[in-house]
């Protein structure tokens, strides 16, 4: 009972509390560059919660039976960035030969995710945090979920204020990120929350 | 060594590579809390940066074009290691308050971008003072939002106290949402400035960077696409505008085949033979890129309903 909440809790934690691109800025690129409609931001999301579930789950594994089996754990960035960066041209390859109607949903955005900062920052998180494996699986899938829950609303208020009358210097990116700070205020006001 | 000037000059003002180029923006949001701390960062990117611009560049005829990529990577987060180790031995402190985003120099685009679009087709010297001169532009501009937001955060600047004694922070600026809106602000700056040269007649010149153009405002693609088409895109979009495109951009037409099925097959029916897939790329090089990400999502979604 005691591990289920402590799992609740890494999941609110993860995924409001701090999350990924309000709190901690990470995978800030395809937050402002895929949110234009919530479709494709909905697609991102379904995307990045797959690779990063998957990602720090491998990770983790390597983690533990690599890296500190060996006591090399300071090679733990160049390891991980290989890692993910291989692990999503096999996922791509994978889910072309064996799931194509997958593959065409989550096609386009794969390759951008190749190396989107949430992916290494969490296996980093994980490892400095000394989470097991499950507990880093947990936590990465925790993450994902925040960062479709943001990209989804930005996308949503970027689909209603497209067409506002905002001064021409804060057309786009400006209004973008004004919304994105006014969202981030939002968010912390879930530190309350545990 | 004019020309090592001129490199550092180009990093430091002409494609400043936070307020011009909009490159590397998470660090940039991320630690800026104090100037320290901007300061810190930018120096330990610049290491970086200095370092694996100047190896990239010596090992250019080595390294094989279709891997390129990948030896980047290693390349730097080699050096990334080594930044890392130094750190905790030396500076503990700093090394703590910057965290995470340590590590996370390694997928800093100004990096990769340099190393793809300077150093992989200039020899070593320069390499290096570009590197020099991205990182201390790097630098600059993480201390200087990182003192404004230390001043309305706290009133103070590399912890002097600058503000009077009746002056109340505005705590929000040393948090998450102030520095999304110390940005906005930064690029709203940008954008007036270009409109304004725009009336004057003056076009404001187009800058080829790892990215192809700034990224803040492209809006048509996710950083990490620059790893299978950025050079298409320089090609397509950068080509005509820019003066000093570098040769090499011709050369990577090979490898491109290689690295990009992804966009394509999204498009193109699962089953082909690989060589059909290998002309369409190149057939398609030109239509099929990022810019149409959105419609093209759109469609495919609607296909399936």
């Amino acid at each position: 009972m005691d591990s289920v909440k402590e799992m609740l809790v890494l999941i609110v934690g993860s995924s409001l509390v701090s999350n990924v691109v309000l709190s901690q800025f990470l995978g800030l690129c395809p937050f402002l560059g895929v949110s234009k409609k919530v479709k494709t931001a909905a697609g991102m999301g379904a995307a990045v919660i797959f690779v990063i579930t998957l990602a720090s789950l491998v990770a983790g594994v390597i983690n533990r039976f690599v890296l500190i089996r060996f006591h090399i754990q300071y090679l733990d960035t160049i390891v991980f960035i290989l890692v993910i960066a291989a692990l999503v041209q096999f996922v791509e390859m994978f889910l072309h030969k064996m799931m194509p109607s997958l593959y065409e949903a989550l096609g386009v955005y794969l390759p951008l995710i190749t190396t989107n900062c949430a992916v290494l920052g969490v296996a980093i998180n994980n490892e400095q945090a000394n989470y097991g494996i499950l507990k880093g699986t947990v936590n990465g899938f925790a993450t994902a979920v925040g960062f479709t829950i943001a990209i989804v609303i930005l996308a949503g208020i970027r689909e209603k204020t497209e067409y506002n009358d905002v001064p021409v210097a804060f057309k786009g990116m400006p209004t973008v990120l004004l919304t994105a700070g006014l969202m981030a205020i939002a968010f912390v006001g879930f530190s309350g929350l545990l | 060594m004019n020309k090592a000037g001129e490199r550092l000059i180009n990093g430091l003002v002409k494609e400043n590579p936070t307020f011009v180029l909009m490159l590397g923006m998470c660090p940039t949001l991320a630690v800026t809390t104090s100037a320290m701390n901007g300061l810190g960062m930018g120096l330990a990117t610049t290491a970086v940066l200095v370092m694996s611009n100047l190896f990239i560049s010596l090992l250019r005829k080595v390294i094989p074009n279709r891997v390129r990529i990948p030896a980047f990577i290693v390349i730097i987060a080699t050096f990334v290691t080594v930044v890392q180790l130094l750190l905790q031995a030396y500076l503990p402190a700093l090394n703590k308050s910057l965290g995470v985003y340590i590590p996370l120099i390694v997928v800093n685009c100004i990096i990769l971008g340099r190393a793809e679009s300077f150093a992989f087709s200039n020899p070593p010297i320069p390499s290096f003072f570009d590197g020099l001169g991205m990182g201390l532009g790097f630098s600059f501009a993480l201390t200087c939002i990182g003192a404004v937001r230390e001043l309305l955060g706290a009133g103070k600047i590399f912890d002097m106290a600058i503000m009077p004694e009746s002056f109340e922070p505005v705590r929000i600026f040393g948090q998450a949402p102030g520095a999304f809106f110390v940005l906005a602000a930064l690029t709203a700056l940008q954008n007036a400035i270009k409109l304004s040269r725009q009336k004057k007649g003056k076009s404001f010149e187009k800058i080829g960077s790892g990215c192809s153009e700034d990224c803040m405002n492209c809006d048509k693609k996710g950083c990490s696409k620059r790893f299978y088409d950025a050079s298409a895109l320089q090609k397509k979009e950068a080509a005509p505008v820019k003066k000093e495109e570098t040769p090499v951009k011709k050369e990577e037409a090979p490898v491109k085949k290689e690295e990009a099925p992804a966009p394509v097959a999204a498009e193109a029916p699962a089953k082909k033979a690989p060589e059909t897939i290998v002309k369409k790329v190149q057939k398609d090089e030109d239509e099929v890129s990022f810019d149409k990400l959105d419609d093209l999502d759109v469609v495919d979604l609607d296909e399936e309903e």
